[in-house]
């Protein structure tokens, strides 16, 4: 399937002359630190290459600084890229002109912020179909449809509320309808849940896994977690500095990670959540017994504890009727071990 | 170590060599001053012109006579005269002055009170529009109701024109880099510029009368609507217009939909202050013929009638008060009134409206309690009875004042010879600001002796400096006590809010009383009008110094006081200089206003140029030494805040 959005050697440079320093294959290849001190100017995204698969939630992970923001804020223009290219549906939206970037913007992408952004004179309905008021829908029309992802978002009974009567889990519900209600192809999150509490930001978790599920919609989610992009990710991109370390998906970054970075972030993750048994198994030595049970290679280890520890015979990782390799109690423990 | 240690030694030996030449300095003055005294002080007489006034003088004669002739005037000048005068007289006509052939306005008192009371309703609640409905009532129980009308009606014309012009100008401020740079240099030279100094200048151009009265209104009104309009917009979070641009807004729907609306309360609170400055500027734009409550204070004050000073001084607090409150509600929470409400009221309003119109009952305001005439009175017995039983304690204080600092300052400054003051003024420059103030102060002494003014200069700068020093040290105090206690804050702070919202004039008259007219009484009106801002500023930066280093310096068990002196004072230097800075241009805006009570000097220069014919010329050469020394003490000021923030 072609993606959705393809990114190709994607540069932002804020600072003097950055269009020329992109030129530039030897300013290129410093370090950003040498960048900065030798031309004044910050490279936040340095060259950055992915693409996105349709109906896949895409997770871009980074600390701080990193340059995942500005990165995501490339993708619809709002800050405007050095150089590259950024295909969206087959189109390179860099091409695009001022009225065609405010039709993408208006029917094929909407963004949820960390900050809400939320227009405090409007009530929580009028914030809704803001978007659709801009686009000339009329009143009418507008209600109905905020209706429906008013409720979609669970606000049902808040439509004549204001913002700041709302808490702030609340409140991104609204920007998460003022996202929806344009039937957008793809939706961006830019760290969406940093600003809630622990508990409610596991709610909303909660609620774009079920709402990706219901409306299948390409996502694509910017966040600091790490819990939270292996939580939600079907693939995690990881910039450090402005680039790409990694892409793949969770158990590919724990199992395999890159480098040292990716290695030291993924540490403290409970492996045993996220790993699944291909990562864990090993060939079958002659003295093991092949009749025990069988399970399939992309068994998450915590789902396999009580069936490998249960039985009296290795287990076999088995797809498609081929053995891969067998988990006996061992592996397991070492995994679960390894965590305490 | 040593390579380290060295060069941070290096900064406060030199600091401590700065206040042993700044001593010498001094000392130098003082021991020159003796053998140089009443040498070469370019005195002037209250009469005498010099050259540059006679020419000034001609200039005027050659305009007046010129105006009806030359094309600049005739199509450009003349043409803006008469539109602002059509626009004034228009109001007038409707609610000040007998008009269209008939005996009285076109709305009657009860119409205008019923307008009043309406959209004080509308914008601002029921409580307000009680206010609103008592105060106008009051104003004619005064006996001032067409005074009132007057003012009211100059203070409209120029809002109007003001926000015309000022909400455009400030939105587009506001989205445009470029226009806010453009725009912020010339705000603040019309800010920072003593109001009375341009009035002269306006009538050589637009001669006496509303038309000039406008424009000195909109040149010292529109400045704030601008500036916070530029501000609201510029506040708007930016994540909120990024949402709106990230769904596709056009420029233009974004500042409809999302900046204007978010900027709205703030954007009130502009149209608030450029009220309050227009109804501030409107009163003393009597000084240039400005009918309304301000001439009544001035014809009082030139009487030296503190009684009926009192009375129209209190219709201006009055009048002040109505806006303020009615402006500060409309910024509060949006109301939506009942429908049932909204059209009775317009009921009711039409209905006093077309009564007004046709009886002269409900027309003219004629009151059986007339109780303008007790307030008068009491005013008046007041004050003798404070001139005869209070000398002991209000004497007391002004002698000492007098005595102890405004006559050996202004000995000083004016009896030394005016190479020396140049001189102790350069140097003084140059070890607070280097070879760039230095310039800029030896320029500002050329052309205070240019105006032919020294000595009045001098005059006024000793009593510039002595109000500044009082400023400040009530700023210090005040502004530490409520810098540190949150409820000192709540309690003053409205008190300050009310205090800069009046007019000028106001502060005088209850001086006057108490004082008589004297450089004094000058000198503390100036301070009363300049403190609000110098305390409200050094409390601010009191309150922005950081909890976590107020907190160490008590944990490590600092007095109160050492806090204050140690911590709290030398972090906020930032805001005591600027609260100088401040302090100094609002107190040499009210030179002016202080010429009115005796202050002498460039005041009175100014004064007399209003009135007499042949002074016009001194008159304006003195508003020029007045701007000229309040460009010298800005730049110095700031140039020391500089020197001492870094």
């Amino acid at each position: 399937m072609d993606p959705v959005i393809s990114v190709r050697d994607l540069w932002k440079v804020f600072g003097p002359n950055a269009s020329q320093l992109v030129a530039s294959d030897e300013l290129k290849a410093l370090s950003r630190q040498e960048l900065m001190d030798r031309t004044g100017a910050v490279a936040a995204v340095r060259g950055v290459d992915f693409d996105v698969a349709p109906g896949e939630m895409f997770v871009v992970m980074g600390l701080s600084g990193s340059g995942k923001s500005t990165l995501v804020r490339c993708l619809t223009r709002l800050v405007e890229p050095t150089a590259g290219t950024i295909v969206f549906e087959g189109e390179n939206i860099l091409d695009a002109d001022a009225k065609r970037l405010r039709d993408l913007r208006r029917n094929k992408f909407s963004m949820v912020f960390q900050h809400f952004g939320l227009l405090p004179h409007r009530t929580v309905a009028d914030n809704v179909g803001y978007g659709l008021e801009i686009r000339g829908v009329p009143r009418a029309k507008r209600g109905e449809r905020s209706q429906e992802v008013i409720d979609l978002v669970g606000l049902s009974g808040y439509e004549k509320s204001y913002p700041d009567q709302l808490s702030g889990g609340m409140q991104q519900r609204v920007g998460l309808a003022r996202a929806l209600a344009g039937d957008p192809d793809v939706l961006f999150f830019d760290e969406p849940f940093s600003a809630l509490d622990p508990l409610i930001r596991r709610d909303m978790q909660s609620e774009v896994i079920r709402l990706h599920r219901e409306v299948g919609k390409t996502m694509v989610f910017i966040t600091h977690d790490l819990s939270e992009a292996l939580k939600l990710g079907d693939r995690i991109l990881i910039m450090r500095d402005g680039k790409v370390v990694q892409v793949g998906t969770g158990d590919e970054l724990v199992g395999a990670p890159a480098d040292d970075y990716v290695r030291d972030f993924v540490r403290d993750v409970p492996k045993s959540h996220v790993l699944t048994l291909k990562w864990i198994m090993r060939p079958p030595r002659p003295d093991d017994e092949l009749d025990g049970p069988e399970l399939s290679p992309e068994t998450v280890v915590r789902e396999a504890v009580r069936s490998v520890l249960g039985a009296d015979k290795p287990v076999k990782v088995v797809r498609d009727g081929e053995l891969l390799g067998v988990v006996a109690d061992e592996e397991i423990l070492g995994v679960v071990a390894g965590e305490a | 170590m040593v390579a380290v240690a060295a060069p941070r030694q290096l900064p406060r030996l030199f600091q401590h060599k700065k206040s042993l030449i700044f001593a010498a300095i001094v000392v130098a003055w003082l021991v020159l001053w003796l053998v140089f005294r009443n040498v070469g002080t370019l005195a002037l007489g209250a009469a005498d012109l010099t050259p540059l006034h006679r020419w000034i003088n001609g200039v005027n004669d050659a305009v007046g006579a010129s105006r009806n002739s030359n094309p600049v005037f005739l199509y450009f000048f003349n043409e803006i005269r008469l539109v602002i005068d059509e626009f004034v007289t228009f109001i007038q006509a409707l609610i000040a002055q007998p008009s269209f052939g008939r005996p009285v306005p076109v709305i009657g008192w009860l119409g205008v009170v019923a307008i009043a009371g309406f959209v004080s309703l509308a914008v601002a609640g029921w409580r307000v529009a009680l206010l609103t409905v008592a105060g106008f009532v009051f104003l004619g129980l005064q006996g001032l109701w067409q005074e009132s009308m007057d003012t009211l009606s100059l203070t409209l014309a120029a809002v109007v024109i003001s926000l015309l012009a000022g909400i455009p100008l400030g939105i587009w401020a506001g989205l445009s880099d470029r226009a806010n740079r453009v725009l912020t240099p010339v705000l603040d030279f019309m800010q920072t510029m003593p109001t009375f100094v341009y009035l002269a200048p306006l009538t050589l151009f637009f001669l006496i009368g509303p038309a000039s009265a406008t424009i000195a209104t909109l040149i010292y009104a529109a400045p704030p609507a601008i500036r916070i309009t530029a501000h609201a917009i510029r506040s708007v979070p930016r994540n909120t217009v990024e949402a709106s641009e990230s769904l596709g807004a056009t420029r233009n729907q974004t500042l409809v939909k999302v900046l204007l609306p978010s900027a709205r309360k703030t954007i009130v609170l502009g149209v608030n202050q450029t009220i309050m400055a227009a109804l501030a500027m409107v009163t003393i734009a009597a000084l240039i013929d400005a009918p309304g409550l301000g001439k009544t204070v001035v014809k009082a004050l030139q009487t030296l009638d503190v009684g009926t000073a009192f009375n129209a001084g209190l219709a201006i607090v009055v009048l002040a008060i109505v806006l303020d409150r009615v402006t500060t509600a409309a910024a509060g929470e949006r109301r939506k009134l009942p429908r049932w409400a909204l059209f009775g009221g317009l009921g009711v309003t039409g209905v006093c409206v077309y009564l007004s119109h046709t009886y002269l009952w409900a027309a003219e305001f004629q009151s059986d309690v007339e109780i303008g005439s007790s307030i008068n009175k009491g005013a008046t017995a007041v004050t003798e009875w404070a001139q005869d039983s209070l000398p002991v304690l209000t004497g007391g204080f002004k002698d000492f004042v007098t005595f102890a600092l405004i006559n050996p300052l202004q000995a000083l400054l004016a009896e030394s010879p005016w190479f020396l003051v140049a001189l102790v003024v350069v140097a003084l420059s140059f070890m607070v600001g280097g070879v760039r103030s230095a310039i800029v102060s030896a320029v500002c002494i050329a052309l205070l002796i240019a105006t032919g003014l020294w000595q009045d200069s001098m005059i006024t700068l000793a009593s510039t400096l002595v109000a500044t020093i009082l400023v400040m040290l009530l700023g210090i105090v005040v502004g530490v006590w409520m810098g540190r206690s949150r409820r000192a804050d709540r309690f003053i702070r409205p008190v300050l809010d009310a205090a800069q919202v009046m007019p000028a004039f106001v502060y005088l008259v209850p001086f006057l009383a108490l004082f008589s007219a004297s450089r004094f009484t000058a000198i503390i009106a100036a301070v009363v009008f300049a403190a609000p801002v110098a305390i409200k500023i050094i409390a601010d930066g009191i309150r922005a110094v950081s909890p976590a280093t107020v907190e160490a310096s008590t944990a490590l068990g600092s007095s109160s006081w050492q806090t204050i002196v140690k911590v709290q004072l030398p972090m906020a230097r930032g805001a005591l200089t600027l609260a100088a800075n401040q302090g100094l241009i609002y107190v040499l805006s009210m030179v002016v206003v202080g010429g009115l009570v005796g202050a002498g000097a460039l005041g009175y220069d100014v004064v007399a140029g209003f009135s007499q014919g042949q002074l016009y010329g001194k008159g304006l050469a003195a508003g020029l030494a007045i701007v000229v020394l309040g460009v010298m003490l800005d730049r110095l000021t700031q140039a020391a805040a500089k020197r001492w923030t870094n």
